[in-house]
């Protein structure tokens, strides 16, 4: 047919082109709905994961999944909604829309789940329960959970803080002084490298609690990599810099302070982060060993009594609580760093 | 902004100080083994005077310029600035590098202000730093981050970093020396009205003999390393200066000369 169009010359694949051209153009023609239209399919899609809910009967003994059913279909009615009045909703709206193909997949992912473990058991039970099973953790055992995140997030947080201004303080001196630098560096290079939980049975037994110990533990996760990052940051600080300082009539504190710490900033935040990351590696350790709360004890009980659906829900809790430390850290980076091209956007 | 200072009569204000560099000899320990590299330099610079200095690259003239800024201290020899012993750096005496060096965590403004808060007395003094800003021109950029800026702004924003101490001392390590060509010509007749206008005493390192006598009062032309000096040229000619001025072409062809390389003029 396109032999014979206008345009002789490279009659096919100009065709093509505009056959693709005029498709979307149809598809485009009602702006909006074209706009909505994954927020619509995603909607559809979250109704299929409540009806996927009642369709059919439970294998299993679970009191929420009628709740589940209608809070997919409330789920389903706000997404239509939304997207229908997207425009009114500002930034909400534009968010919503954006994130739509997610929304999507992940009803699509949840009715799975809910028709492979609930209603035909496909992947085995006990090991693997329905979405219900964990929203009824969420619901009846909301008190123990709690104090677990609490227990966690304050372990952390003492030892992180600890880990870092020490880590700080002491790459700072490494950076800055030679004689100290003399004495504490092959200290540095002889336990750094340890890992942090090799020291568990050691700090069990030293300190009188288990809460210090793994604050100490955490401390030492977190101190290494700090430690190390911001003696490089400092080390590595141009002189250049320190000559224009000094001509100008700085004294050595505004070196330290105002000079190399700002300009070795961009490596310390690398080494919070290392940091962040093999506290959180300790915290669970130490928590599933020695500590008698937190998320880790959690996680070890219900593997303990066989609780596999308390496992996923207390999982679920704790990689959110991970993403947000790592997001709040980085955060503050982008605060401080602004001066800095091209950071990576977490 | 600072062109209206060409038509001004050349006036010295009592703002520059005098300095001596009295039999001044320095020498690196590389590797085991000593490295001269100035000998036994010895000149003295009025209040005021503006002195470029020439020679081969790599001869010790930055070295020298390092010295007077009191970031190192000679081997043997004094450094003198109105009378008194240099012995460490001293706001007095500002360098500006051939890289501009700004602190990119900094804005302009807070590049600027670096001397008046390392010296504890930027709280009383914040309109000297927007002055400075003014005076090179980059008022609508005191907010910007290093990283914003041209080649030349950041030079110029390196040049108002050292001119809001009021520096009785200005060392110039070939501050133009990376900027293109155009930007030179602009900045050098800029340092030249800055300078007539606030009287410091200037220092200038640089390869170029035509900024030297577009610039200075003396040229000093120095050997290869170790440094000495070959020639001390007064350089008697008006301000603002024409790059076209036969004397000054003459004058070129004798320290090309000096320099070895009046066979290519």
């Amino acid at each position: 047919m396109s032999m014979y169009s206008a345009s002789r010359t490279v009659a096919f694949p100009q065709s093509a082109e505009e056959g693709a051209a005029l498709e979307g153009h149809s598809l485009s023609l009602p702006a909006s709905i074209r706009a909505g239209g994954v927020g619509v399919f995603a909607s559809v899609m979250w109704v299929g994961f409540g009806l996927s809910c009642l369709l059919w009967p439970d294998l299993g003994d679970w009191s929420r999944t009628h709740e589940l059913a209608v809070a997919a279909f409330i789920i389903a009615g706000g997404v239509l909604a939304a997207t229908a009045s997207g425009k009114l909703l500002g930034r909400f709206g534009r968010g919503l829309q954006q994130r739509a193909p997610w929304l999507l997949v992940l009803g699509l992912f949840l009715s799975l789940w809910e028709v492979a473990t609930a209603k035909f058991a496909w992947l085995p039970l006990p090991f693997f329960p329905p979405p219900q099973a964990i929203i009824e953790v969420y619901t009846d055992d909301l008190p123990k959970l709690l104090e677990s995140v609490f227990a966690s997030v304050k372990l952390q947080l003492g030892g992180y803080a600890i880990g870092a201004a020490v880590g700080f303080l002491t790459g700072v001196s490494i950076g800055w002084s030679r004689s100290v630098g003399y004495w504490v560096h092959p200290v540095l290079r002889f336990i750094g490298p340890l890992p942090a939980t090799a020291w568990l049975p050691f700090a069990f037994f030293t300190f009188p609690s288990s809460w210090s110990a793994s604050t100490f533990l955490i401390a030492l996760a977190t101190g290494f990599p700090v430690t190390v990052l911001t003696w490089s940051g400092v080390a590595s600080v141009s002189n250049a810099y320190y000559d224009v300082a000094r001509t100008l009539g700085a004294r050595p504190s505004f070196l330290v302070l105002k000079v190399a710490i700002p300009a070795a900033l961009p490596h310390v935040f690398v080494g919070l982060f290392m940091g962040l990351g093999s506290s959180f590696a300790v915290l669970v350790v130490a928590e599933m060993i020695g500590v008698k709360a937190g998320l880790g004890w959690y996680l070890q009980w219900a593997q303990g009594w066989a609780a596999y659906s308390n496992m996923y829900a207390a999982l679920l809790v704790m990689s959110l609580l991970c993403s947000s430390a790592i997001t709040l850290l980085f955060r503050t980076r982008d605060r401080l760093l602004v001066w800095q091209k091209g950071v990576v956007k977490w | 902004m600072v062109a209206h200072a060409f038509a001004e009569p050349i006036i010295y204000p009592a703002v520059g100080a005098s300095l001596d560099v009295e039999h001044i000899s320095h020498a690196f320990d590389i590797d085991g083994s000593v490295l001269p590299v100035l000998d036994d330099v010895n000149f003295g610079v009025k209040p005021g005077e503006f002195i470029a200095l020439l020679g081969p690259s790599g001869c010790g003239k930055s070295t020298l310029l390092r010295l007077v800024a009191g970031l190192e201290a000679p081997r043997s020899g004094v450094l003198r600035e109105d009378g008194d012993p240099v012995t460490g750096p001293f706001p007095s005496r500002v360098v500006v590098f051939q890289d501009p060096t700004l602190f990119p965590w900094r804005t302009v403004w807070n590049n600027v202000a670096l001397g008046l808060e390392a010296q504890g007395i930027l709280k009383s003094q914040r309109q000297r730093v927007d002055a400075a800003i003014d005076l090179v021109g980059l008022s609508q950029f005191r907010n910007a981050y290093p990283h914003q800026l041209s080649g030349g702004m950041a030079q110029r924003v390196a040049l108002a970093r050292a001119l809001v101490n009021d520096p009785k001392i200005l060392i110039l390590d070939e501050p133009l020396g990376k900027l293109d060509s155009l930007t030179r010509i602009t900045m050098q007749a800029e340092i030249v009205a800055l300078w007539q206008r606030k009287g410091f005493t200037t220092l200038l390192v640089t390869h170029d003999v035509e900024e030297a006598l577009f610039l200075a009062n003396r040229v000093i032309v120095f050997s290869d390393r170790p440094a000495r000096i070959k020639a001390d040229i007064a350089v008697d000619r008006p301000y603002p200066r024409h790059r076209g001025d036969p004397e000054l072409a003459e004058l070129r062809r004798n320290i090309l000369g000096l320099l070895g390389l009046d066979a290519t003029w």
